[in-house]
Parts: C-alpha cells; structure tokens; sequence
C-alpha cells in the first residue's frame, strides 16, 4: 500500500539546518494503524508528506509500488491518499454539501449527504446546509472534516488527531465513529493520535519521537514500552532524592 | 426583442420571456413593453426620461419588473425612476440593467431610483448588473438609490454585479424613521481594469431604528475597488457594515468606514477585511483533488454566493 523510504525533512532556522524527520522508514500495509509519539517528533510533518503538502528533503514515497513522490497534492488526492487535517479549515459561504460534493467528486443529493453525515454522527437536517465557518464549534468542524475523508473512500486516509481540539465527552463518540471506520473501511486507515482507545483497535502503533522511528510493532508490544517513556527529569530526581 | 436583448433579459432577471405582473422593460433608451395590474401602476415620466412606479396601499404578494437592456454600442442615458410604496404593502421589485457592447463606444446607463416607502411597508429589491460585448468600447454604469423608510417600514436590498462593468460609481442613500429597517446586501466580483466604487450613507434618524450593510467583493487583475460607507446615528438605534473583499493578482481595494454616533443610544458597528485567498483552503481543496485553479473558482463562487 504505502512505503515510505529514507524520508528526511531539513529546515534551515536562523542561518542553522534543523532535522525534522530522521531517515525515515515505513511500510504500511495493515488496515488500521496508529502514528504516536510526544509532541513536536515530527508526527504532522511525516502526514504533510504523505498528503504531499511538504516535499521531503531527501527519500521516496510509493503508493502501491509507484513512485509518487514528485506528484502533486492534486495528483495524489486522485491516486487515491485522503487527509484530515488536525485544524479544520474555515470557507466562508461553502456549506458542508458543497464541501462533501467536492470530496465525492460529484454532485451529491441531499439524501447522500445525509447518509454520509449520519455515519459521524451529524444531523444531517441541522447541516446540510450550514455555511463551514467559524459559527460551527470544534467538534462539528472535525466531524465534517471526517466526513469529507468518508465521502471520498479512497485507499489511503490520514488523519492528524482527530482528538485535538475536542471536548472529552464528544471524543467519545467520535471514538465509535473510528471504531466503525475500521470495520467499514476497505482501504488503509493511518492515524495520528495520543488517545489509549485509538490505539488499542491498531493493527500496528508507530512511535515517532524526536524526528526518527522509535519503535514500530503492535499493541502488545508497543504499549508497555510506551507508558514508560516519559524521559526523567534530573532536576527533579535530584530534588526528590533530597 | 432580439436574441442579444433576451439573453440580456435572462442575465439580469432571470427571465426568457415578459415576466409575469407588473412590469416595464426599457430597450435601447425606449419603453419596449409595459404591463400593470389593478394595484401596480406605471407611468411614463413628463419632463425627464424615466417612470413612475406607484404601488396601492396593502399590495401584497405582487412583484415589478424593470429591466433596462443597452445592445446599442454609444448608448448614453440618465433614466430616473421613482417608487411609490404604499402603507402595508409587501412586495418584489427586480431592476437591472444588461449591456451588449460590440462596437467602439462607451455605453453607459446611469439609473437614478427613488423609493418612498410608506408606514410599515415590505420592500425586496433586487439589483443586477452585468456587461458583455467583444468590442472595445466600454460599459459604464453609475446607479443611485435612495431611499426614505417611513415608520414601521423594511426594505431589504441585492445589488450585484459579476461581470462585464467597466467602469461603475454606485450611490445608496438612505433616511429611516422610528421603527425602520434596512438591509443591504451587495457582491461585486471585478477583473481586467475595471473600477468599481461603492458610497452607501444611511441617516438613522428614526428611534429603534437598523441598518445592516453587507458588501462582499472580489477584485481580480489589475481592476480597482473602493468601499466607503457612512452611518450616522441619530437616534437610539443600531447600525452595522461589513466589508469583505478577497484581492487576487494585482488588484488593489480600498474600504473606508465611517460611523458617527450622535446620541448616545447608537450602537454602530464596522468590519471589514481585506486579503487573498487562504493557502489553507487551497489546499483543503486539492487534497479533495481539485487542482488549484478549481479550488480558487469554488472558493470564489461561495464566497459571493
């Protein structure tokens, strides 16, 4: 399905070069896996990539064995990689039917648009209609930006944190629409996510930490290994120890 | 009528034939055809081009057509036409004016309308304006509005223009009385060197009186947009405009508000934003596999949807 070889991604910040992603290696072939690690390891950046929002500095990326790497975001949206975005993008006077017609590449009837919304929980009546603005809260623009990715039932669909931004309570239910996903779902889910019950309906977890692989396998052997990652802090082992 | 004058006539109302009602079609700086109803009348102005649009008290549910169609390439005209609106009357008023230019001559329509909306009466006015014509004399058209809200009365107004004006300098003026109401909506998209300005002044003079000013814009090429737009707020009142344009290429727009309060009951708003297209969207739009030039025309078309 997907392969990703040698990804390396190169900044340059105050005239010094800084390594975002690390030589990164990654074949994803399994129907559900998750993407985790701390905060600022490089998560988003390797799904930019993906999506083909950032060119890598250097390395490849092959979508069922052909070379993609130098297509476009459009071009490889066609080839068939979806990608949620972790913040919603706001449209003034695009309203979510016109943004789901967009993402099935069709015009769609209400009744479609409805079956689509329904599936990540949306009244479909309250929003059909609905300009994608800022009047929608959080929760609802990450629904629909879900429902988009479901609309288009491509092979690849990446989303980064869905979680984010979202209230406890309504993750919860956002958390049986992933549950559903993937019993639904035909082609390959990646996720970016920090929440246990993503996790635990992965076939496979990849740790990303600090712009490399860290550790890749499933969730039996990855999780024990991550609840004791949390680097020591010396100066408070040192206070503690008095 | 012509093929020229009728594919006009649907640009700007929306219509293939003579619509239904009241109506009065001006064709090349000629009355072409005129209809009125036992409660709508129209009468042909004495001492200067134009009519007289006079609307029974209590009309309701009836709608007046006047479209003007310019296919005369050097046409100039200065029409004026007055609305009379009677008390608790509610009804549709469609005006537009369409321009088939193929020759080398400015054609220009300047339009002067006058409403005189009378206590607790319902106004819809509808507004659209629209150019075309290969030839390389210009479009012109400068329309003015004014309006005087009696008591208890509402007018809400659509004015666009999308494509094809050259050159256009509108003028909205507004006085409302106790009670009164005014919303206007306005969208212009502009592209090549076209100049387009907009002056809106509304005198809020009556008490729990609003306005609502709502312009929406997008300037391509190297077209020109000005936005000025004046509230005064002379009673207890409310009063609010917006601006909002998105500049693509070398366009420039300029917005220039202004609201003064002059009771300390006015409660008066501004907003107005300027900028190009959001990457964000772009790309929104791409990874749903438009590419970038059918991202940015359906950004457009929402926003002055």
């Amino acid at each position: 399905m997907l392969e990703l070889k040698n990804i390396s991604y190169v900044v340059s910040e105050n005239g010094s070069e800084k390594e975002i992603l690390k030589d990164i290696n990654l074949e994803i072939d399994e129907h559900f896996v998750a993407i985790t690690g701390p905060n600022g390891g490089g998560k988003s950046t390797l799904a930019k990539i993906i999506a083909g929002i950032i060119r890598p500095t250097s390395g490849q990326i092959l979508l069922d064995g052909e070379d993609v790497t130098e297509c476009s975001i459009t071009e490889r949206a066609n080839k068939g990689i979806s990608f949620a975005f972790q913040q919603p993008v706001h449209f003034k006077g695009l309203t979510v039917k016109d943004l789901i017609s967009i993402a099935a590449g069709k015009p769609m009837k209400v009744g479609e648009v409805c079956d689509i919304l329904s599936e990540v929980g949306l009244c479909a009546r309250d929003y059909v209609n609905r300009e994608v603005n800022g009047s929608l809260s959080g929760g609802e623009l990450k629904r629909i930006e879900i429902a988009m990715i479901i609309a288009r039932a491509t092979k690849l669909s990446l989303f980064d944190e869905p979680e984010a931004g979202i209230d406890l309570w309504s993750f919860n239910s956002l958390i049986q629409v992933f549950e559903k996903l993937r019993d639904d779902v035909h082609g390959s889910i990646l996720i970016i996510s920090h929440q246990e019950r993503i996790l635990n309906i992965a076939d496979k977890i990849v740790v990303i930490a600090n712009g490399h692989i860290d550790t890749v396998g499933t969730k039996a052997e990855v999780m024990p290994k991550l609840l004791n990652t949390s680097a020591e802090c010396e100066v408070l082992k040192k206070k503690q120890r008095g | 009528m012509d093929a020229i004058q009728k594919s006009l006539l649907q640009q700007v109302a929306g219509l293939h034939e003579v619509p239904e009602g009241a109506y009065n079609i001006r064709a090349n700086g000629e009355m072409d055809s005129r209809n009125t109803t036992a409660n709508i009348d129209i009468v042909t102005k004495e001492d200067k081009a134009g009519i007289d649009i006079i609307i029974k008290p209590g009309t309701k549910n009836e709608s007046v057509h006047i479209p003007v169609l310019l296919s005369k390439s050097g046409l100039q005209e200065v029409v004026y036409n007055d609305f009379y609106i009677g008390e608790d009357a509610d009804v549709v008023i469609i005006a537009g004016c369409g321009i088939h230019n193929c020759g080398v001559d400015t054609s220009k329509h300047d339009g002067v309308h006058s409403f005189f909306v009378g206590k607790n009466a319902k106004v819809k006015y509808i507004e659209r304006h629209y150019g075309e014509g290969d030839g390389s004399g210009e479009n012109v058209m400068n329309p003015e509005t004014i309006v005087h809200l009696d008591e208890g009365a509402s007018m809400e107004m659509e004015t666009t223009q999308i494509k094809g004006i050259d050159s256009t300098n509108r003028i909205t003026k507004a006085d409302l009385k106790d009670g009164a109401s005014l919303e206007i909506r306005e969208k212009i998209m502009t592209h090549g060197k076209q100049y387009a300005r907009t002056d809106f002044s509304v005198d809020l003079n009556g008490k729990d009186c609003s306005a609502n000013v709502v312009s929406r814009s997008v300037a391509k090429n190297q077209s020109r947009q000005e936005f000025f737009s004046v509230i005064n707020g002379n009673n207890e009142c409310k009063g609010h405009s917006e601006c909002d344009a998105i500049i693509m290429d070398d366009a420039s727009v300029s917005a220039s508000p202004q609201l003064t309060a002059n009771n300390i009951d006015a409660s008066l708003i501004h907003e107005a934003a300027i900028g190009k297209i959001a990457g964000e969207q772009l790309i929104k739009l791409m990874t749903l596999g438009l590419t970038e030039a059918e991202a940015e025309e359906q950004i457009i078309n929402g926003f002055l949807k």
